[in-house]
């Protein structure tokens, strides 16, 4: 205050150069400006280049498809505690999970778009990390990731991370794969061991404090399921009636869904379910059944007879499928309802997954 | 009420004044609390609940257990029944 | 050894060879009592009811502490849980049962901090690590979470953890098994004892019930061979009108169970009068902290308010856990009470008896299922 009345000296007065904040997220890299531009340049640019991306306008045109194919779309939300885990990360998990979505509509993906919700105080190399991981899922699934957007919320208001992704495919118009086409005869074909996502994503969680080396599933089935397509061709159709990957919920829900869109009952041998020993242990422990537990890299396939060793030779030729059996098939009593006929010889009713899957004690 | 698991003990040690193990159920590690099994060695099978080793399986006893189930199976093919 | 103890006990050879010794065995019907949460869930998951002869009638137990916590603790609970200090933690089916209001999920959508833990050790640990937080731990539980609910007071205690507590509603099984056998309208003719109860505390307390009400007991463990040994057992002494107890599950029940956990837990707990949901009190059913250990309870560290509890009164639980009814037999089975909207406790562990019936067996077409 004493100071008041000395004269300013404006030789030593300089607006201080705002910080370029490339160590982590905050507010100003959504707010469209300078912050986001640099941040799409350093992280985004860097990893996912592809023309379309390149065009950097509001949208994306894309080119025209043939007639004989109709577009297939999908979205789906990525929000996941942990955002790395065994096996994968979020970043890997977003691309996998619409890529799965629209190959088991029967289509080929393949574009996507990403939208990212960022939570202030992100560390950008963390970021950074995740977009690689898309775009070697995206490279691996031969999908090009051709729009995107990120939005910054407070401190607080996300989970680190939030992606959501979209992603467009083509289908031939003759294939007709629907949840509604199973048929009293078919067979079920399980790509692989049940459970490994939902567990290695429970022991990353730490809460429980059990470790081991599970590993995620999460990957692309787009070419093991092509592969299954082609082999399943036959004159009347193909040979594959249903496909549907078994994530949140696991393969007991995923049956019941398709079981009462199709109207018919389903009877599962559990002697043929392929899982691993260590999620057998871990389900023990905690009191949870491998039946409803997460996977994100499994497909279940609903086959007519005729096809069904074809089709399940072309699945285990795929390195994502070595391990696929047949594991049951679809009746026609009891329709809606998922059988499971137990080891010792016994059946039990198989049902949805209600509410969140809590660890008994007792 | 209690599920418990037999799991196999890999390795003892303290913490906090207490007897700790890390156990090994099935390809699973976790630790549980061995101070009620005071006996227990590195080796040893214990059922685990919520934490905390309840006892020492016998394996003695397991394979006694079992021998006797056994015992039917072989009983019924030396004498086959009506049924 | 690892994978014999896992599956030898699931054997299919051996198991179809133990249905048929009972089928052998058994000339009239029979209800069995399986007291255990466990056990009524491997019945359920492995079929194993359908397995038996129709002569054996299972009866479900009351012994899933989840099930039979009083609707005033979970609402105490509930009450803890939402204040802003704490972090309530709890074993995971617990967050799924109704208070009167609500549930702890409910609880957390709120706001409140509510969290999962796999053991009581877990939660000191989140208490040493929030020094400024209380830290509530659910204490519920039969013998068999005793222990463990025990040294984590000895061990609060020992490290000078004071912001730690426990909200206790330990039940005990003998009385709970004399409550059903003084009912008037009892139908249990032999009782399967859970096997991990016994493991803590042995199986002389069950020699004098055996004794006085002619009943027999035998200890049984949970896998499927251990179940039909169990049953085979106890229809055995039925067949042959004997009431001894009979231990088949000794690679882990001694007489004397462990003689070091039961010292814990006389040390840190004093039998009470305990109020069971759906049943009522049962005079000397439960275990409380002893005075020593008063300030790490819960309820009298939290000033809770009485709250006036109020149950569905369609729910027949009560009737349920006390074997009277099965869960078919209630008119909001499977309609107005599922898992996902549970009306009363047996609904919502999925040890509870109505919720394993939901799970695996709801609408096949007899409820029984036998020889499908």
């Amino acid at each position: 205050m004493s100071d008041e009345n000395q004269p300013i000296d404006f030789l030593g007065a300089y607006c201080p150069l705002p910080l370029t904040h490339s160590e982590q997220i905050v507010i100003g890299h959504g707010s469209g400006g300078r912050l986001t531009y640099d941040l799409i340049q350093s992280v985004f640019a860097t990893h996912l280049t592809n023309p379309l991306l390149e065009q950097g306008d509001d949208g994306v045109a894309l080119p025209p498809i043939d007639p004989e194919f109709e577009i297939v779309v999908s979205t789906d939300s990525h929000v996941i505690s942990p955002i790395f885990f065994p096996g994968g990360d979020i970043g890997k998990l977003a691309v996998c999970g619409t890529v799965n979505d629209l190959a088991v509509m029967g289509a080929k993906p393949l574009y996507l778009t990403a939208g990212f919700i960022l939570e202030e105080g992100l560390p950008v190399d963390v970021l950074e990390f995740i977009v690689s991981s898309m775009a070697k899922s995206a490279e691996e699934a031969g999908v090009a990731i051709v729009a995107g957007d990120t939005k910054v919320v407070e401190r607080g208001k996300g989970d680190g991370i939030f992606i959501n992704t979209s992603g467009v495919g083509i289908r031939p118009r003759s294939l007709h794969i629907s949840g509604r086409n199973a048929k009293v005869g078919d067979r079920i074909i399980l790509s692989g061991p049940l459970g490994e996502h939902g567990v290695a994503v429970l022991q990353a969680r730490g809460d429980l404090g059990f470790l081991s080396d599970l590993q995620s599933d999460v990957a692309p089935l787009n070419h093991l399921i092509a592969g299954a397509l082609e082999a399943g061709m036959q004159d009347r159709g193909n040979a594959i009636h249903t496909m549907r990957d078994p994530t949140r919920g696991g393969l007991a829900t995923t049956l019941n869904e398709i079981a009462r869109q199709s109207n018919v009952g389903i009877v599962i041998n559990e002697a043929e379910i392929p899982i691993q020993e260590t999620v057998i242990s871990v389900c023990e422990m905690l009191g949870f059944d491998p039946l409803y537990m997460a996977n994100e890299g499994k497909c279940v396939f609903i086959v007519d007879p005729e096809g069904t060793d074809r089709v399940l030779k072309a699945i285990r030729a795929d390195k994502y499928g070595s391990k696929a059996r047949v594991i049951g098939e679809v009746v026609s009593d009891h329709p809606q309802k998922v059988l499971l006929k137990t080891m010792i010889g016994s059946t039990r009713l198989v049902d949805m997954l209600s509410g969140e899957l809590l660890p008994r004690i007792c | 009420m209690c599920l418990g698991v037999p799991g196999k003990i890999v390795e003892i040690y303290e913490a906090n004044g207490l007897a700790m193990g890390k156990i090994d159920f099935g390809g699973v590690l976790r630790e549980a609390c061995l101070t009620y099994v005071p006996e227990a060695k590195v080796g040893d099978y214990v059922l685990v609940h919520v934490g905390f080793a309840l006892n020492v399986i016998s394996e003695e006893e397991a394979n006694e257990t079992l021998a006797l189930l056994n015992e039917i199976v072989n009983l019924e093919e030396e004498l086959p029944t009506q049924d | 050894m690892d994978t014999k103890l896992r599956y030898g006990f699931r054997d299919t050879k051996l198991v179809q060879a133990k249905v048929r010794q009972i089928q052998k065995l058994v000339t009239r019907p029979w209800a069995i009592m399986e007291i255990c949460g466990g056990q009524t869930h491997s019945i359920k998951k492995f079929g194993l009811d359908q397995l038996l002869p129709p002569e054996i009638e299972f009866i479900h137990g009351p012994g899933c502490p989840v099930c039979v916590t009083s609707l005033e603790l979970i609402d105490k609970a509930l009450q803890i849980a939402a204040l802003p200090n704490v972090i309530f933690t709890s074993y995971g089916d617990m967050l799924r049962v109704p208070g009167s209001k609500g549930d702890l999920f409910s609880v957390k959508a709120n706001g409140g901090d509510v969290r999962v833990v796999y053991s009581p050790l877990d939660s000191l640990k989140i208490a040493q690590e929030n020094p400024r937080k209380e830290v509530v731990f659910f204490a519920i539980g039969f013998e068999t979470t005793a222990p463990a609910n025990a040294m984590s007071v000895l061990q609060a205690e020992a490290m000078r953890i004071d912001n730690f507590s426990l909200l206790v509603s330990h039940v005990c099984v003998p009385p709970a098994m004399r409550a059903i056998l003084n009912s008037p309208s009892n139908r249990v003719q032999g009782f399967l004892a859970a096997g991990h109860v016994c493991t803590v505390m042995g199986y002389w307390e069950y020699i004098p019930i055996a004794e006085e009400y002619r009943v027999p007991i035998v200890v049984t463990g949970f896998e499927p061979l251990d179940i039909l040994e169990g049953v085979y057992r106890v229809v055995r002494q039925l067949e042959g009108g004997t009431h001894e107890v009979e231990n088949a599950y000794s690679r882990l029940v001694t007489y004397e169970g462990n003689r070091a956990a039961q010292k814990v837990i006389q040390q840190v707990f004093e039998v009470c009068d305990r109020k069971w949901r759906g049943i009522g009190t049962i005079p000397k059913s439960g275990w409380k902290l002893r005075d020593a250990y008063l300030k790490f309870d819960a309820e009298h560290r939290f000033d809770t308010q009485a709250i006036e509890t109020q149950e569905s009164p369609l729910c027949i639980a009560g009737l349920v856990l006390q074997g009277l009814k099965k869960p078919y037999e209630c008119s909001a089975f499977g309609t107005l009470c599922t898992p996902q909207n549970p009306l009363g406790a047996t609904m919502v562990s999925s040890e509870g008896a109505c919720a394993a019936y939901y799970l695996y067996s709801r609408n096949l077409e007899s409820p029984k299922m036998n020889h499908v």
